[in-house]
């Protein structure tokens, strides 16, 4: 049994595994333990390394992808896939969704993909400052992701926010950008930002506005917008007060007397829409 | 009036309006811009509300002030709902405030009819254009227009967004005569035409060489469902229309939803949400799966089986067309079991060059056995034949009887 440090990021993990397969050890004689008493991913000299055949785009993919989760198994499970592909024969298997192995792989990338689009989602900037002098203005926001997916969900705002500052601030990692670079920071535990934003009243108002009381719908909204995020999102301080008040409010509509059709007011405009129906229905 | 008061009429006033896509548009970013804001690719839902609708845009009318008097509505002349009017400005500030703290993708921005259709589209373009054209906004725009509107604004508009629509709101002009005497059918497909014109131009425009052209790509609209009497075959049939001849990318179907303004000749009923719901799905049947609209409905049963999705309830009327062989069936049979969606008629497509398919595969694939296994046939399952012709089959997909829900 060898133990392997696999490091915190894809790079570190495929320099590793790279070595491994150099050397044939085989996965079930890998112990993957980051940042473990043993091992580490110091590269070992060995006499005839094997040559290790190219490994498809496909799996490259899928692999980068996977290291982003938060689960220690994604690195065995990697080097497992791998070895197949390279010493199993496999070439195809990443194409196979009906094998184990790519199954559990392919989970924890949906895992990673939606947790990515969740963050492109929920991230709620507030604004920090004005520069005087520019008009620049620099925005926050916390966000507290399951999966290490800072950098790879970063891109999406630096193309959207390009023309101010933020910083995205989380405790698996911080992304800033200031209108030049992305740079990325060490996480923080606790969320720093104090400031209150003056435009979260008008959003509040907007969200209790859009709510339509009439179709309450709470387990569709909880599927794609689970409880866990709802501690940093503004907007959801409403929704027990939404919910409790749609039956009320449908009941008041119901029991509202029924306005009476009134005549065609005189307005010109009225007046050729009404021709030009006519003519339609002559036609 | 108070912005705050307005937002809340005036968003109100929007929310009978389902569609929130912010999806289909032409892939920008702000990077070489002086604005924010970015499109392409599949839209986000920046949130949800309790009503299950996603919230992907910042969805305003400029006025609920209308002279249009129809009577599932809200904003209609005859109701006595409180009127508001946002300016230009405003409009835009409030977009680009919700953009930048990442509420929303963008606009969708629609309007009571004041006046005549071209002083109304003069209107909400003025604030699309100074979005685009003052601030460099590269988010999404969709505009509501107004079929009445001159070709040269509804031009204009699409120039500014990136999805436009009409919405049609009733399947057949008998329907609009009672409820929508202002809207007519004949106008309404007339300026649908056009717009797909111009899409199509547009469109090759862009194909051509012009990659950062700046059009909208779609075109959409919505019906109401339950607020008169027609069928789900007239839905279906107008869909139909729609889709083959304007080239809609949807069409969305929203249930009459009580307002609480209650017109005379409309008495308000809750909303049938499930009918909407199957509405849906045998739209997406006539669109990825296949089917023609005679197959989902017969002159003898004009509406949907509100207990059985679509699908089964075609393949419980044509039992003779199965079991399935999930091993060498084609697509288009594949596509029509039970229970197998587009994604995974394709992997068994793959997998199944390589391997001989069981139960224990599909299940892998998150397929809901219990729902194909009457249907189909596998190296280690064959459905019983009695099963098959059995009205025990209806039987086992209905739903359980359930208590009502509390409150």
């Amino acid at each position: 049994m060898e133990c392997v440090d696999p490091g915190k990021t894809f790079s570190s993990w495929r320099k590793a595994a790279r070595d491994l397969l150099e050397r044939r050890v085989a996965p079930q004689n890998v112990l993957w333990e980051t940042g473990g008493l043993f091992g580490s991913a110091v590269v070992r000299e060995t006499a005839q390394p094997c040559v290790i055949p190219k490994v498809p785009a496909a799996f490259l993919d899928l692999a980068q992808t996977v290291s982003y989760h938060n689960d220690p198994d994604r690195w065995p499970l990697l080097y497992k896939i791998l070895w197949r592909i390279t010493h199993g024969g496999e070439r195809h298997l990443t194409s196979i969704a009906i094998d184990p192995d790519i199954t559990a792989a392919r989970l924890m990338e949906k895992s990673v993909r939606r947790e990515i689009h969740k963050m492109h989602a929920f991230v709620r900037f507030r604004l920090m400052d004005t520069d005087a002098e520019s008009g620049r203005e620099r925005y926050a926001a916390w966000f507290e992701p399951d999966h290490y997916i800072v950098e790879p969900g970063s891109t999406f705002f630096k193309k959207r926010f390009s023309n101010m500052d933020w910083s995205i601030i989380t405790p698996k990692g911080c992304a800033h950008w200031n209108g030049k670079s992305l740079i990325f920071t060490p996480g923080i535990a606790k969320n720093p930002i104090a400031n209150p934003d003056q435009i979260e009243a008008a959003w509040l108002t907007y969200y209790r506005s859009i709510f339509n009381p009439a179709r309450l719908k709470v387990k569709a909204m909880q599927t794609e917008m689970p409880k866990r995020y709802w501690k940093n999102l503004p907007e959801a301080e409403l929704i027990d007060e939404l919910i409790g008040s749609s039956r009320p409010r449908v009941d008041q509509m119901l029991t509202e007397e029924l306005r009476p059709v009134k005549p065609r007011p005189k307005n010109a405009y009225l007046d050729k829409l009404a021709n030009m129906s006519k003519e339609e229905r002559e036609e | 009036m108070e912005l705050q008061s307005k937002l809340a009429i005036l968003a109100d006033a929007a929310k009978y309006d389902a569609s929130c896509a912010s999806s289909g548009a032409v892939r920008g970013d702000s990077l070489n811009g002086t604005g924010v804001g970015s499109t392409g690719g599949a839209g986000i839902c920046h949130s949800y509300a309790p009503d299950g609708r996603c919230i992907s845009l910042l969805k305003l009318l400029l006025t609920n002030s209308c002279i249009y008097d129809c009577h599932y509505c809200i904003n209609r002349r005859s109701s006595n709902v409180r009127r508001a009017a946002f300016t230009a400005e405003e409009v835009v500030k409030l977009t680009l405030d919700f953009y930048k703290r990442n509420y929303i993708e963008g606009l969708f921005l629609s309007s009571g009819i004041i006046r005549n259709a071209d002083h109304t589209m003069e209107q909400v373009i003025a604030v699309a254009r100074t979005l685009r054209e003052v601030h460099d906004f590269r988010g999404y725009i969709h505009l509501k227009t107004i079929p009445e509107a001159s070709a040269e604004l509804i031009e204009t508009a699409a120039r500014y967004a990136d999805r436009i629509s009409i919405n049609l709101e009733l399947p057949t002009q008998k329907s609009l005569d009672l409820l929508a005497p202002e809207k007519s059918l004949t106008r309404t497909r007339l300026a649908m035409g056009k717009i797909r014109h111009k899409l199509d131009e547009a469109h090759d425009r862009r194909k051509n060489g012009d990659k950062k052209l700046r059009h909208a790509t779609g075109q959409s609209t919505q019906v109401i469902v339950g607020a008169d009497a027609s069928t789900d075959a007239d839905f279906l049939a107008r869909s139909d229309d729609l889709y083959g001849n304007f080239k809609m990318r949807r069409v969305y179907y929203s249930a009459f939803s009580p307002i609480p303004e209650p017109s005379k000749i409309l008495p308000l009923k809750a909303p049938p949400l499930i009918r909407e719901h199957r509405l849906y799905q045998a739209d997406w049947l006539m669109r990825f799966y296949g089917f023609k609209t005679s197959e989902i409905l017969t002159p003898e049963m004009p509406n949907l089986d509100l207990d059985l999705d679509p699908k089964l309830a075609w393949a419980l009327r044509n039992r003779q067309d199965f079991p399935v062989d999930i091993q060498t069936a084609g697509r288009e049979i594949l596509l029509r079991v039970p229970g197998l969606g587009v994604r995974n008629a394709d992997r068994i497509i793959h997998i199944r060059r390589h391997t001989r398919i069981r139960l224990t595969d599909l299940a892998r694939l998150r397929v809901s056995l219990s729902k194909v296994q009457p249907f189909i046939i596998t190296a280690d399952h064959h459905p019983n034949s009695m099963l098959l012709d059995s009205d025990k089959l209806r039987a086992r997909f209905l739903p359980k009887p359930v208590q009502l829900e509390l409150f």
